[in-house]
């Protein structure tokens, strides 16, 4: 796995995971649909990402889909990335 | 497109897959004034029922009170039955200045706007004050009416971990190249019954030169020492910016809520906060009950001092029959299950043995931190309080979790 992909694990796992949950989070867990992260929260996933990688997601793309793994959201920032 | 049997067919699938995630919310119908004991016709068509209720906001027991009642009769002999008026063109009455008044003066704030409701308040007061080059830090645990809210309006928004202050901290320092910072927190929050730490919160707000909005609907009337709220509690009540809260709960419990706070904030909602503008007034009958709920509380806390002790009393004697709790000193008392079936099991049994409460699981609250959350009330007696303790204990002995910690549950009935 990329870079890119230690990074946003990194992220989730210090954004949205608290100590004492004993949740083992990967590249393939389902964050959203599990519940995990909310909807709401989701949006400090969506800051980091556009910060840190310099990209503009629009809404429309920043779905509850495309944010539900680490995976998949690498997949997107891949695409803006260019 | 015609209401036809193909149409019909698309909403009707959908109240099916609701049912089936075990989302579905049936109708159940209370048939007596609201208060500690309330008759209840549930399910739909059965006997009514008479049960002790434990899980409405009627906080201070004022819902039925009869200062409160006879108030509203007044307002509605006096000012009539409704404004028909959203509150700028003719719908503004002398007592909706009264009741504004009252709540500043209540609150410790500069000025007061009615809004409909709380939901109306908390859906209108962010659009009416920020900008797209502001930010908005939330809690992740705040109410879906702040959510809305936020969503609505064209400031950034950014969430910190539930309480955590170092993480709120982070998020500040992340945000200091906008114009302005709201930090968005409920006082009271509703499923875990928690306090925010706000004297660390607007010592936060002072250092990295933000505001706070404070919603207190679950603690406006009975939380801090005279009840003004979580402000008061922790000595920050010249410290907030924003409170929006509501008349539905401890103040009463009919309905119409607020916004409360800095003048100029207070003023742009009334010019342009849209629940504020496009909706009809509060009637005169709730605006008199309201007047007259504020002055009862004002003028004595014993109904805030005997909610204190009910909860207490319940909190204790949950934890001590061998149940796990949340929350801290407050109304609110979630007595912790886990597990989405369980919880859903055991409030129905509560039910058959006269406790009326809920049951509440994901999405409600997150997977696997399912609980009946029970509330707590000044209209309750010592003697509700045993009773509903009695019928937790018989019917946690049932399902075999008393003295179970969270681990021991989840390894019974799982996630």
């Amino acid at each position: 796995m990329s870079e890119m992909h230690d990074e946003v694990l990194e992220y989730v796992i210090d954004e949205y995971v608290d100590e004492d949950d004993d949740l083992e989070v990967t590249f393939d867990t389902a964050l959203i649909s599990s519940g995990i992260v909310d909807s709401f929260s989701m949006v400090s996933l969506k800051v980091f990402l556009e910060k840190k990688y310099k990209i503009s997601l629009p809404d429309s793309e920043a779905t509850p889909e495309a944010f539900d793994t680490v995976n998949s959201i690498c997949d997107l920032v891949t695409k803006h990335l260019g | 497109m015609s209401y036809d049997d193909k149409t019909r067919q698309i909403f009707a699938t959908e109240i099916e897959a609701i049912k089936e995630k075990g989302l579905f919310k049936e109708k159940r119908f209370i048939c007596s004034p609201q208060d500690a004991e309330i008759e209840v016709e549930y399910p739909e068509g059965a006997d009514h029922q008479k049960v002790l209720n434990f899980c409405a906001n009627n906080y201070l027991g004022l819902s039925s009170h009869p200062d409160v009642i006879a108030a509203a009769h007044e307002g509605l002999d006096k000012r009539g039955y409704g404004m028909s008026s959203v509150r700028f063109i003719c719908g503004t009455q002398d007592i909706h200045r009264e009741l504004q008044d009252k709540v500043s003066e209540f609150l410790g704030m500069e000025s007061t706007l009615l809004f409909p409701s709380c939901m109306d308040a908390n859906a209108g007061v962010f659009e009416a004050i920020l900008e797209a080059e502001d930010v908005i830090i939330a809690d992740r645990l705040i109410h879906a009416s702040l959510v809305d809210g936020i969503r609505l309006c064209s400031a950034h928004y950014d969430t910190f971990k539930h309480m955590d202050m170092k993480h709120l901290r982070k998020k500040l320092e992340l945000h200091q190249d906008k114009r302005t910072r709201l930090i968005v927190t409920d006082g009271v929050f509703s499923m875990d019954g928690d306090l925010i730490q706000l004297d660390e919160v607007c010592a936060l707000a002072e250092e990295y030169d933000a505001m706070v909005l404070v919603d207190d609907s679950h603690a406006s009337g009975f939380i801090g020492k005279t009840g003004r709220g979580v402000h008061e509690h922790f000595d920050v009540m010249d410290k907030v910016d924003l409170i929006t809260t509501t008349f539905g709960k401890g103040l009463g419990g009919a309905s119409g809520g607020c916004v409360s706070g800095r003048r100029e904030l207070v003023e742009l909602c009334r010019q342009k906060a849209r629940p504020y503008l496009f909706s009809n007034s509060l009637a005169p009958s709730i605006v008199a009950g309201s007047i007259k709920v504020i002055d009862l509380i004002s003028k004595s806390t014993e109904r805030r001092d005997t909610l204190e002790w009910n909860a207490k009393y319940f909190r204790e004697q949950i934890v001590e029959a061998g149940f796990c709790v949340r929350g801290d000193d407050t109304p609110i008392v979630p007595v912790m299950l886990f597990n989405a079936k369980l919880a859903n099991d055991m409030a129905r049994d509560m039910y058959a043995e006269g406790i009326y409460v809920i049951g509440f699981f994901f999405p409600v609250v997150p997977a696997g931190a399912a609980r009946i959350r029970v509330q707590l009330s000044a209209a309750h007696t010592k003697e509700h309080i045993d009773k509903a303790v009695a019928a937790f204990k018989k019917v946690g002995e049932k399902y075999g979790v008393l003295g179970l910690d969270k681990k021991g549950i989840i390894e019974k009935y799982g996630m």
